[in-house]
């Protein structure tokens, strides 16, 4: 006899054994397709995003070098030293006014003269339009969602300061636009030589000078990257910021690992489901084929041939349900770039990445034997003695090594798969020991629950309700599988749920009757009076209206920005010397500020000494964190330069601002009786009870005053409703993976357990028992499965959501009740239903043909 | 003769909790090869952990059983599973069938496993010493029990055993079934000399073995042969 490795035979064995469990092994399968295909359609979409940012780097940035500053005139002389070809572009924020309709807008005016972008295009519609609007006319591109939005039409007029452009065409993506800035101030390009004649520009006004290079013979290896660090310093003291194709590849690629640890995150979910559902259907499956495995004992076969047959079935579905998944995931992919349309900085090619499919086949054999690896393991003490007596003694799975090891093994891997996915082994440490917990949560439910049972069994109850309560702790029940199974897949699925709900709640800018939703601004000191008379004129009341003043610092301390730049130790930033501050002048706190330390003013508690210092010089107030951060402390002494002017200044103060608030918030306050001489603009806040009434006054406003902005809080957060709605989309999109893991994961568990009721159904349908009473059994049993299930799986979600939202989000977590009553009532529906169609074939046909072709 | 088994001051407690029951104490008794014996008595008597004992199934608390002159205490579960596999047939009284295999497969197993060539003819040939030929490609369940039965005791002969061990072969069969099941396991027993335990609640079919062994409360209280010397 050959007791060595007959690798042959058990191949032979296992293929023999598996033909009549096809249905099975497939339900086995299916755990873990959807996992495998999240991950295979993920890894493969974010393989190919990194592939095209790579091959579309140039485009991201339009040219080989970016430089922009607050400042038209720069000096780098670096530059000089190279032949290249220049194009300039100012942006500012201005209202563009519709005559067709009478409506206005706060846009992003691009002036732009020159050939940029030098590499890629902006795209228009018409796409010639992108060359026309060049031409030297007074033309436009104007952004095509305000195009929609105010239902303006190519050739149709705008109005930008004083001067009417035609708009040539709607621009659909131009190089480094950015969806929060398309936000606020969606883009409108105009020619250069216009802007001018706009009058929009004047002193004070904040504008962006952007220069876009492209070098005409560069070395190939030059690194110019390099170059600008070597240059900081220059750069940093003229306030210049440098960015180049690397830089913006980097940028760009930071931004979507982003994207792709989230989705990586959603497929491990979908990946730890489709485990669960290879535990506890292997458990199943195992536990059927005790019988067979006795037999083999019998015959001669040893626990480890015994044990290597189930492993090579397992291992080869796994293989087989990697394949399918990963076969899928690539189908998949092709729909990603559709689903995430609006979001990408580059257009995805969608191509087979092959070292995504093949992660994705290996992790899913590996996890595959990992997870079914404990349950198989019984097979090697699985004793012959069950050919004679039905049961054995069996060994304690506690004493086994293996068991442990495979036990180890599963939490090492949750860790290392959680790492890789969230990059941060504390949080994949907790998010272990939580799915670990909630096992053993969900186990004491089930164990408790059939303890409880037993120890208070209703004897009195009617002989259907008995039976069915009893099924939840007699041999052979399902009770801890299915809790587990189910339990977990609720819990991981509703919190995901919640936690989406979160995110977007916290997103969400809620607008309550009294909040301000209209801003006006870039006011100019004449016309305050003016523009508070329209405003209340217009029946519209004056919630806030602020002096806005620029400055910059000059000193801190008498340290200058050469002195920080040059700072080797990088104690003191630069920053706040960078910083074009805005700030206003009162003396007192408005309702968002609170007074953390010092005094707006002097008062009369304050020690002489104090008095006499304040008394000497200006008190400004910082905010408390930047002031932290920065490492100001009060009595610090600050120069500021207000536009040519120097102002020497004491802090005096800090405050803590609640910057959520829809308000105007400042940085920096000053005192009154300092500021009131210099160029100055202001702000004023109003609120509008509807559309009409908002886009009536934006009008006259703009027609009256075209240098001044406004911005419609509710024009953005109907855009960013939008935005949101995508968001979500992508969410549920993503979430899919894990309802329909966790459906298949609920299925097969049901289905697979049924082999337990089914003789038992038979023996009763034997005795007499009617359609409806074994209806009514199974049907009971899993509603009493199903509802310890949900519930518990619920209890886990809102513990896992509230943990999440304190310690991740930095939120507070409070629950809907209508989402907890819906998964409950569907989870236990699903549960039932699919408890029900499995005793159906039991009772509608002979209870023999029922019997002999179950227990095949 | 030699003994094919040999059982000595056979033991066998269970404990469940801080109780424990004796099924079966102090057995004595040995085998010559090729003889038949037969274990009979009430239903608790002991009759079938005996049986899985002096098969190597199941672990004595204490006692001694040697099959073939290998003693089956000291040794693990994968060896007794290759003594098994080496010298015992079985037939069962639930015919115990691989379900997913055919009957052909199931008669081969035991071959397969002493990694014996040619052996689809001889499963063959066994299966049409037991009249099944023409059924070799059905799986148990689209065959009756007597034929699952028939299957059984084809598989129990493939691998040449010096001992087969059956238990209560006909308590599933009808009246008809089991004469022709009894017939050829005798038959068989016969024709390849093979020793003969079998657990029965049957005396008729008992008295056709060359001894009765008696159980009543997990001891033996009589052994035709002992009651011959």
């Amino acid at each position: 006899m050959n007791q060595g490795i007959n690798w042959n035979w058990l191949f032979k064995m296992a293929w023999r054994d598996s033909r009549r469990s096809k249905s099975r092994l497939f339900l086995f399968i299916s755990s873990i397709i959807i996992g495998i295909a999240a991950l295979v359609a993920i890894n493969s979409f974010s393989d190919n995003l990194k592939t095209d940012i790579n091959a579309q780097a140039k485009e991201l940035l339009g040219a080989d070098l970016e430089i922009s500053s607050n400042n038209p005139d720069f000096n780098y002389p670096f530059l000089d030293t190279l032949a290249y070809d220049v194009s300039s572009e100012n942006s500012f924020a201005s209202m563009i006014y519709f005559p067709k309709n009478q409506q206005s807008r706060l846009v992003d005016v691009r002036a732009l003269d020159g050939a940029f972008p030098y590499y890629g295009i902006i795209e228009t519609e018409p796409p010639s339009a992108e060359s026309t609007f060049r031409d030297g006319e007074k033309k436009a591109l104007v952004d095509q969602s305000v195009m929609i939005q105010f239902n303006i039409e190519v050739g149709d007029t705008i109005r930008i300061g004083l001067v009417n452009f035609k708009v040539e065409g709607s621009l659909i993506s131009s190089p480094s636009q950015s969806l929060g800035a398309t936000l606020v101030a969606p883009a409108v390009y105009i020619p250069m030589s216009f802007v001018e004649e706009t009058q929009l520009i004047q002193k004070g006004s904040r504008v962006n000078y952007r220069s876009f290079y492209k070098f005409e013979d560069l070395p190939e290896d030059f690194d110019l990257g390099a170059r600008l660090e070597a240059d900081r310093d220059t750069l940093r003291i003229q306030s210049l910021r440098a960015d180049t194709v690397e830089e913006r590849k980097q940028e760009t690629g930071e931004t979507f690992d982003d994207l792709a640890d989230f989705l990586n995150l959603v497929a491990f979910i979908a990946l730890l489901l489709g485990c669960v559902g290879v535990a506890s259907s292997v458990h199943i499956y195992i536990k059927d084929k005790l019988k067979s495995v006795a037999i083999l004992r019998c015959l001669g076969v040893s626990g480890r041939q015994a044990f290597l047959i189930y492993l090579i079935q397992i291992g080869a579905s796994g293989l087989a349900g990697s394949f399918l998944g990963a076969l899928l995931g690539t189908f998949i992919q092709t729909v990603l770039p559709t689903v995430f349309a609006g979001f990408l900085p580059v257009e995805v090619n969608v191509t087979l990445s092959w070292p995504s499919i093949l992660s994705g086949v290996i992790t899913g054999i590996f996890v595959s034997i990992l997870f079914a690896l404990a349950p198989l393991l019984s097979i090697r003490k699985a004793s012959p003695l069950i050919t004679l007596r039905g049961i054995s003694e069996g060994a304690s799975a506690i004493k086994d090594k293996l068991q442990w090891a495979v036990y180890i093994s599963i939490f090492l891997f949750i860790i290392l798969f959680a790492f890789i996915q969230i990059g941060v082994l504390t949080d994949s440490l907790i998010f272990t020991v939580f799915i670990g917990l909630s096992f053993g949560f969900l186990a004491l439910v089930a164990r408790l629950s059939m303890w409880l049972v037993n120890r208070f069994f209703p004897s009195q109850w009617n002989y259907i309700w008995r039976q069915s309560l009893a099924n939840l702790y007699r041999p052979n029940n399902q009770t801890l599988v299915l809790i587990a199974s189910i339990g977990l897949g609720t819990a991981l699925i509703t919190t995901l749920y919640f936690i989406q709900a979160l995110l977007i709640d916290q997103v969400e800018i809620t607008t309550d009757k009294d909040r301000p939703n209209l801003m006006v601004f870039d006011i100019q000191p004449y016309q305050v009076d003016e523009l508070a008379q329209l405003t209340k004129e217009s029946g519209l009341p004056i919630i806030q209206q602020v002096p806005v003043v620029t400055m910059k610092i000059q000193s801190i301390n008498e340290t200058t920005l050469v002195d920080a730049v040059k700072d080797s130790t990088e104690e003191l930033r630069t920053s706040p010397f960078r910083r074009e501050w805005r700030v206003t002048y009162r003396d007192s706190l408005i309702e968002s500020e609170e007074l953390i330390t010092g005094s707006l003013t002097i008062t009369n508690d304050m020690e002489d000494s104090v008095k006499n210092l304040y008394s000497q010089n200006q008190m400004v107030s910082l905010e408390d964190d930047y002031a932290k951060r920065n490492k100001i402390e009060l009595g610090d002494t600050i120069i500021w330069n207000v536009q040519g002017v120097p102002i020497e200044t004491i802090v005096g103060s800090t405050r803590k601002i609640d910057w959520e608030r829809v308000q105007t918030n400042f940085l920096a306050v000053f005192p009154k009786g300092v500021l009131e001489p210099a160029p100055q603009f202001s702000v004023l806040i109003t609120r509008v009870d509807n559309v009409e009434q908002g886009a009536l006054f934006q009008r006259e406003v703009v027609k009256k005053y075209p240098n001044v902005s406004v911005i419609d809080i509710g024009l953005i957060l109907n855009t960013l409703d939008n935005i949101l709605a995508k968001i979500s989309f992508v969410i549920r999109f993503m979430a899919l993976f894990s309802i329909l893991t966790g459906l298949l994961v609920l299925i097969s568990s049901v289905i697979l357990s049924r082999f337990q009721r089914i003789k038992e159904s038979v023996l009763l349908r034997t005795m007499g028992a009617s359609k409806n009473q074994i209806f009514s059994i199974n049907s009971l049993e899993y509603f009493f499965l199903g509802s310890l299930a949900s519930l518990s799986g619920i209890i886990l979600s809102l513990l896992a959501s509230w943990g999440l939202a304190y310690y991740s989000f930095d939120s507070t977590f409070v629950p809907d009740l209508l989402p907890i009553v819906f998964t409950y009532i569907s989870i236990t529906s699903i549960t039932i239903l699919i408890g029900l169609s499995n005793s159906r074939g039991i009772v509608s046909r002979p209870p023999l043909e029922v019997l002999r072709s179950e227990t095949q | 003769m030699s003994n094919i088994l040999e059982v000595a001051e056979l033991t066998k407690t269970y404990k469940s909790g801080s109780k424990s029951l004796t099924v079966l104490s102090d057995i004595n008794f040995s085998i010559e090869a090729s003889n038949k014996l037969a274990i009979v008595g009430s239903s608790g008597s002991g009759k079938t952990t005996l049986l899985g004992l002096c098969a190597g199934l199941d672990r004595a608390t204490s006692g001694s059983v040697k099959l073939n002159s290998i003693g089956l205490e000291n040794l693990n579960e994968d060896e007794r599973a290759k003594v098994r596999n080496q010298h015992v047939g079985f037939v069962f009284q639930n015919f115990q069938l691989l379900p997913t295999l055919t009957a052909l497969e199931n008669v081969m197993v035991p071959m397969e496993l002493r990694g014996e060539k040619q052996i689809k003819q001889r499963a063959l040939d066994l299966l049409d010493r037991v009249g099944l030929a023409d059924r070799h490609d059905h799986y148990p369940t689209q065959l009756s029990g007597g034929e699952q039965q028939r299957i059984s005791i084809a598989r129990a002969f493939s691998n040449d055993p010096q001992i087969l061990f059956a238990d209560e072969p006909t308590g599933n069969l009808d009246e008809e079934t089991s004469i022709r099941i009894e017939n050829l396991i005798f038959d068989l027993n016969k024709e390849l000399s093979t020793t003969l335990v079998m657990v029965t609640h049957d005396l008729e079919l008992a008295k056709k073995c060359d001894r009765i062994i008696k159980l009543k409360g997990g001891k033996v209280i009589s052994d035709s042969q002992a009651q011959m010397a």
